[in-house]
């Protein structure tokens, strides 16, 4: 029989023990609430199994450190909240277009700016898919519970290193700091990816050269293998070539379509109640818990009500919507932001079907009573 | 085949020459230094990570044959510290300008040099921004002329060996192209240190900082750095009167005693590891 664990645990917590899980050996962080948890873990448990820590100067600097030990072949990680990620973004950057693995923690709070720092948001769902310039995909995942954020870590982990790519998991400041009891899957049942190393001799690696996977083989400095790589456009060689616009569009082309070829790996939603539903709530993190209970409430009025939930929010499960919309009346799109996810879903739905929002984005959870007076009040 | 060529096809990527640097630039001058001191210190070319900033010496990375990356402005330092933690092994070398490492990097630069972190990081000292069209920088002397102060620089500038020192670094030496055996030298030294070392090198712009204030082509900019240059322990016999306009160069500072980052962090992997035990 295989053995499980049951702790009470924070989600900051459960991020932190489940990056070591995954393999991360590299964390480095800033100080911010209601993110630090996770650095103090770490610095507490890397060390143990040999791996390492670092407070860094500033997020930038944090950032660039999780991309250098990831190249040198240490799976890394760093955590933080909106201003720090807001920092992070210039080398999220080198992270998308060097197609360096590494995971970013988001632990969500008010914004804008230092915003409030201990309550919760959902206002960095924008800045997670278009945060740093210029065309790029993305990976953001979302928990709502802290067993999901124990998963979900994991998986930010594996696909990071599956498609050799930035992943951000967006937690947020409830997500983070909430104790909640979870059974920890034995480590035996979790499946851990590592990036694919290059089969071919050190004298033919190209560092960019991928197959129809369209993911490249990926060196470790210090592996003996003798590479380059740039933040600037390049081509197979990881050496800068600008002068042919042609490099440029088959590079930022290939880089989304290792994404893009994969929604099916990549996209999670959770479905409960939608099939025989008039009404499709759309939530997921922490308002998803409170739209969970709105669809209980409003089933229990006689009032058929759904929820669609993404676990990947982005790329956008456009198809899960659009699957979804036959005989539908309405979607509400509940969070915690001043409408960002709205948008992204009006603009999926359609014309022909009307999308309602709920929305607090005052650092104040929206509570499954606010949800089921907008159900009531639609119908 | 000379003992020159032999260096440069195992160190460089001759397949990317000619560069992409004005005529009469240092640049390739530091580069050649860095490859014989690399040679001098007997490390092979699998053991260096170069790690650059953006900017006109950022470049260097490319036409060097060890692995390299070229991350973004100011940052190589961060980047290097990562690679350095993740696998100590390797000697890692961080190529900078003046505004990458001084400027936006300048904080990065402050904190390395306190962890005392085994990076060598090569400042290639130019005065001011050449990549971007000759603006001043935080090396750019008071008074001087550059793109973004055409009536004269109002600021003071940094000097990068004394912020190194006091910031925490454990070897500091500066040089010029012109004193090519001198930088040579001090970079073998810098790489053999083990702790955050830091070479600053005097580099002529002729293109730019050159033409804006007058002083003259490209060899006659050399020949101003060996007028202008005193040795270190001759310049600490001088007042600082005397001292305006030159340029010290020398081994400034060197601490064998201070801790090195990723040793002392093995410390702490063993005393975690035995906690647990």
């Amino acid at each position: 029989m295989v053995k499980k664990t049951v702790r009470i645990m924070t989600g900051n917590d459960a991020c932190s023990e489940a990056a070591i899980v995954a393999g991360c050996r590299f964390f480095a962080g800033y100080p911010i609430t209601p993110a630090s948890e996770i650095a103090e873990v770490c610095s507490q448990l890397l060390p143990k199994v040999g791996g390492k820590f670092i407070q860094m100067e500033d997020e930038i600097g944090s950032m660039g450190a999780i991309i250098g030990a990831s190249l040198a072949g240490t799976k890394s990680m760093t955590a933080t909240s909106g201003p720090g990620f807001s920092l992070m973004q210039e080398n999220l950057g080198v992270a998308v277009i060097c197609e360096i693995p590494c995971v970013v923690v988001d632990v969500m709070r008010v914004g804008p700016s230092s915003g409030i720092a201990t309550t919760p948001s959902q206002g960095d769902f924008m800045q997670s898919r278009w945060g740093t310039h210029g065309d790029h995909p993305i990976i953001v995942l979302v928990p709502s519970t802290v067993r999901e954020v124990y998963d979900l870590t994991i998986r930010a982990f594996n696909l990071a290193e599956k498609y050799r790519t930035p992943v951000i998991l967006l937690s947020d400041a409830v997500i983070g700091h909430m104790s909640e009891k979870i059974e920890i899957p034995d480590n035996s049942e979790i499946e851990i990816v590592n990036r694919k190393k290059p089969t071919v001799s050190i004298k033919k690696y190209l560092p960019y050269s991928t197959d129809e996977s369209k993911v490249p083989q990926m060196a470790s400095f210090g592996d003996g293998y003798i590479w380059y790589t740039t933040s600037i456009i390049h081509d197979e060689t990881g050496f800068p070539a600008t002068a042919e616009p042609k490099t440029a569009t088959q590079l930022i082309d290939r880089l989304h379509e290792k994404i893009e070829d994969n929604l099916e790996d990549i996209i999670q939603v959770e479905k409960y109640l939608i099939d025989d539903a008039d009404i499709v709530l759309i939530a997921c993190g922490s308002v998803a818990r409170s739209a969970h209970s709105a669809v209980d409430k409003a089933r229990e009025e006689g009032i058929k009500v759904g929820l669609l939930r993404p676990l990947t929010l982005w790329p956008f499960p456009e198809n899960e919507i659009i699957k979804n919309k036959k005989d539908k009346k309405l979607f509400i799109v509940c969070e915690m932001n001043r409408r960002q996810i709205y948008h992204k879903v009006k603009e999926v739905v359609g014309g022909n079907l009307p999308v309602k929002y709920v929305n607090e984005y005052n650092g104040k959870l929206i509570t499954p009573q606010e949800i089921l007076s907008k159900i009531e009040e639609e119908i | 085949m000379t003992e020159a060529v032999h260096v440069i096809d195992r160190f460089m990527r001759t397949n990317h020459l000619p560069h992409i640097w004005c005529p009469g630039c240092g640049n390739g001058i530091v580069i050649n230094a860095l490859i014989r001191a690399i040679d001098n210190a007997k490390l092979k070319k699998e053991e260096v990570v170069v790690a650059a900033g953006i900017g006109c010496s950022g470049r260097a990375a490319g036409y060097l044959n060890f692995c390299g990356f070229q991350p973004t402005h100011g940052r190589a330092i961060p980047f290097g510290t990562g690679v350095k933690i993740a696998n100590p092994d390797l000697k890692v070398i961080v190529i900078t300008g003046d505004g990458d490492c001084t400027s936006i990097g300048g904080n990065h630069f402050i904190h390395a040099a306190r962890r005392n972190i085994d990076l060598t990081v090569i400042v290639f000292n130019n005065s001011n921004y050449g990549m971007t069209g000759g603006q001043y920088s935080p090396t750019t002397p008071l008074g001087a002329k550059t793109s973004t102060s055409p009536y004269g620089h109002i600021e003071d500038s940094f000097d990068i060996c004394e912020l190194a020192k006091t910031a925490g670094a454990t070897y500091i030496a500066r040089s010029s192209t012109y004193h090519i055996v001198l930088t040579i030298r001090y970079l073998e030294k810098a790489i053999k240190h083990k702790g955050f070392s830091v070479v600053e090198v005097i580099c002529a712009c002729p293109t730019l900082f050159g033409r804006f204030n007058k002083l003259g082509d490209a060899t006659q900019m050399m020949l101003q750095q060996k007028e202008q240059a005193i040795q270190f322990k001759k310049a600490q016999k001088m007042s600082s009167e005397d001292l305006k306009d030159k340029i010290i160069i020398g081994e400034l500072y060197e601490n064998i005693q201070k801790p090195e980052y990723t040793d002392a962090y093995q410390k702490v992997i063993d005393k975690a590891q035995k906690e647990e035990n």
